[in-house]
């Protein structure tokens, strides 16, 4: 995007003199409006960031800013003291077998389905895609009943499997139209020549669509893996003692102001992940948002 | 599952159908069992009671819950605004933040900054926002700010609590402190106060003195009249401090305020060249002025603004980045044409680019529309349990009423349902345009 945006010749010497002085002239202030608003967007992270390495005995009467006058207050103590708390490290595991294994399923069932829509003939398959992308939308309010009373009965409930399946089944309609929309894009040529030569679909599946597939793949793993490690409500839902970090947290907010030296840490950590596999990862995910910002 | 190959059909053909369908299998069993079975039952459900895989039929009662249970009722109210407010405002800033990145070369870095808070969750963001939120302008930064715009426009009085320590003083109407005692030139005025906490006292100040007389002048002195043990009201003794800082009037007979100062480290205080007459001493109100206490950001009557803006600050940036996008494909010769037809930067933003991008920005104002119908953990995680009725959402309220204690199935379905004809249109809108690209 900004290559793209880099790559398109300005034809500035054309312009009056006095038009390209206005412009450079403009550009002070957008320069700063930009600054104020980057720095207003940053605030509260950093907010959270300080507040989670001051001791709590001195947020009861001061915000984290008074760090910037007594940088000594500093300490990972909270962190110290988390590193050792057995609730939160299993809340980490938990959230990490949910998030991993979701990631995983989607990709695989997705990858599948959407090559049998882009590529595979059989009856009714313009009718059944056209019944996933109306399911884009389907919000999981609208599942959460049926599938309690069905987890019980299934002892589905309170298991890392149960979440990651209902996480898989409202991640599939967007993993088949993105990875649809992408493999309907691969040359047909390949293809044809492939199964020309005899490979089987399975072959051509793996050695030439996924491979071909790869950047879409990747921005839909990052997207499954961020919205499964961000979620809430499907796990406050399904789960009792089998507890994401989100909702390890959201069991100590009820207390907010004197677990502060817990909450503030243990959402940091909470935040790291997704932020590190989205700097890692970031033109992979603005590009699945760019395909998929229709859901 | 495969119907019966077509007459003309190749050889081959029905396991080419078999292939695909065994493609698809692993698909249409997750999304049978866990996306169009729930959606049959939700609908069904919402038709019958509180309880049981069906309990008894009772109609549409679920239904008129909607709109008769008050906290529903709010939920349907604060999604309203949250509809009416988030997608426009989201859409705004983005145009605004990608046309604005445009022209710096910082571009990549403004974007990374306000694209970050799409990849923490809803919930971090909650929590990082109650922090910002605190209501004690000590706590919260938005309030620290606060407090620091309204020193800034009235200085916060040097004494909040102050009260008179002698008989001839007494408070007025206005918020401050008058000396009942007349006063000609030449004459000391003895302001002492009581009530201020020994921290509140400014860390400038010294021990009080009792002015000498000056002819032609009105001196005095403000001072703590206390010390530890007590001491005699009134009267100016050792281990008491004078006041720095105040402003004291002196005010002619009719009340007017003749002249105004402040008092130095010891308390004292001279008004000079004062002209024959009698005079009143008096500290000013705005002594006294208490300090901005914050807003409650948190409070029932706030929260659901506060939630807005820390769901605008996650969502800016989506839009700023789909807008982007959009922006980069759009033809350069049509806007450079129309900077050289002697179009000025706004024209060239409300007639060319606006218009141009309208598709990008529909998408994004859609989209948007889904997400805040769908808003619920930000509201969870923000707003402490005290309003969480009074910011409650419509996705929130049917999390409540089925698992939240009250435990309705029949009114959760139904608020469930609720949701899904909303997003109805948006999911037909998809499948138009999908139609449309076959």
């Amino acid at each position: 995007m900004a290559t793209a945006a880099a790559s398109v010749p300005m034809p500035a010497r054309r312009d009056p003199l006095a038009a390209r002085l206005v412009r450079v002239a403009a550009k002070g202030p957008v320069n700063l409006v930009l600054a104020v608003l980057g720095l207003l967007w940053l605030v509260p992270t950093i907010g959270l960031f300080l507040t989670s390495i001051l001791p709590q005995s001195t947020l009861a009467s001061k915000g984290w800013w008074q760090i910037f006058s007594k940088p000594s207050l500093a300490t990972f103590s909270n962190y110290d003291a988390l590193i050792h708390n057995h609730g939160l490290l299993d809340a980490l595991k938990t959230t990490a077998y949910i998030a991993v294994g979701n990631t995983a399923l989607v990709i695989v069932i997705g990858a599948l389905a959407g090559y049998a829509f882009a590529w595979l003939e059989f009856p009714g398959r313009d009718a059944l895609f056209v019944v996933v992308i109306g399911l884009l939308v389907v919000p999981l309010q609208m599942a959460l009943i049926p599938m309690f009373k069905l987890y019980d009965y299934a002892h589905l409930f309170d298991t890392v499997f149960g979440i990651v399946l209902f996480h898989v089944a409202f991640g599939l309609p967007f993993a088949i139209f993105l990875l649809r929309n992408f493999f309907v894009g691969i040359p047909k040529d390949i293809l044809e020549s492939a199964r020309i030569d005899g490979a089987s679909e399975i072959w051509i599946f793996l050695r030439l669509i996924l491979p071909l597939g790869l950047p879409a793949i990747a921005s839909l793993g990052i997207f499954q893996f961020l919205w499964t490690w961000n979620d809430l409500i499907v796990a406050l839902t399904f789960g009792q003692n089998t507890q994401p970090i989100t909702v390890w947290i959201f069991g100590q907010l009820r207390e907010f102001g004197s677990s502060i030296d817990v909450i503030a840490p243990a959402s940091f950590i909470s935040l790291v992940i997704p932020l590190a596999v989205f700097f890692a990862f970031q033109r992979y995910f603005v590009q699945g948002l760019l395909a998929g910002s229709v859901k | 599952m495969v119907a019966a190959p077509p007459p003309a059909a190749e050889p081959g053909k029905l396991g080419r159908y078999a292939t695909g369908v065994l493609f698809l299998a692993p698909a249409v069993a997750v999304l049978g069992i866990w996306l169009l079975y729930p959606v049959g039952y939700t609908i069904l459900r919402s038709f019958f009671g509180q309880t049981g895989y069906l309990g008894h039929w009772v109609g549409v009662d679920n239904y008129r819950h909607l709109f008769t249970t008050s906290t529903l009722v709010t939920a349907i109210k604060n999604n309203a605004i949250w509809v009416g407010v988030v997608p426009a405002l989201v859409t705004a800033l983005g145009l605004i933040f990608a046309v604005l990145t445009e022209r710096v070369r910082w571009a990549v870095a403004f974007k990374t900054v306000v694209f970050l808070p799409m990849a923490i969750s809803a919930f971090a963001t909650g929590v990082t926002w109650r922090i910002m939120y605190q209501q004690d302008p000590s706590l919260g930064a938005i309030n620290a700010l606060g407090r620091a715009v309204s020193d800034f426009v009235s200085s916060p009085g040097v004494l909040p609590s102050a009260l008179p320590s002698a008989a001839n003083l007494v408070a007025t109407s206005s918020g401050g402190i008058l000396l009942k005692t007349p006063l000609h030139p030449g004459g000391v005025a003895l302001l002492g106060l009581t009530g201020i906490p020994p921290d509140s006292v400014p860390k400038s100040a010294v021990q009080a003195v009792r002015p000498a007389p000056k002819p032609g002048d009105v001196v005095g002195v403000v001072w703590r009249d206390f010390r530890p043990g007590g001491g005699k009201p009134g009267v100016v003794e050792k281990e008491e401090l004078g006041i720095p800082g105040v402003v004291v009037e002196l005010r002619s007979s009719t009340g007017k305020v003749v002249q105004r100062t402040s008092t130095a480290p010891n308390g004292t205080f001279d008004f000079s060249n004062v002209e024959a007459g009698t005079y009143q001493a008096a500290v000013s109100a705005q002594t006294f002025a208490k300090p901005f206490g914050g807003y409650a950001w948190l409070g029932p009557k706030l929260i659901t603004p506060s939630l807005l803006v820390a769901y605008i600050w996650i969502w800016a940036g989506f839009a700023m980045v789909v807008i982007g996008a959009g922006l980069s494909a759009m033809p350069r010769d049509v806007l450079e044409a129309a900077r050289t037809d002697g179009a000025t930067e706004l024209q060239v933003f409300r007639r060319v680019t606006v218009p141009l991008l309208a598709p990008v920005l529909s998408v994004v104002f859609i989209t948007m529309i889904i997400n805040v119908l769908k808003v619920f953990d930000i509201v969870l995680a923000l707003a402490p349990e005290s309003t969480q009725s009074n910011a409650s959402v419509i996705a929130l309220a049917m999390w409540r009423t089925a698992f939240g204690g009250i435990n309705d199935f029949g009114t959760g379905s139904a608020i469930a349902v609720f949701l899904f004809l909303l997003v109805i249109p948006v999911l037909l809108l998809n499948i138009r345009r999908f139609r449309r690209e076959v």
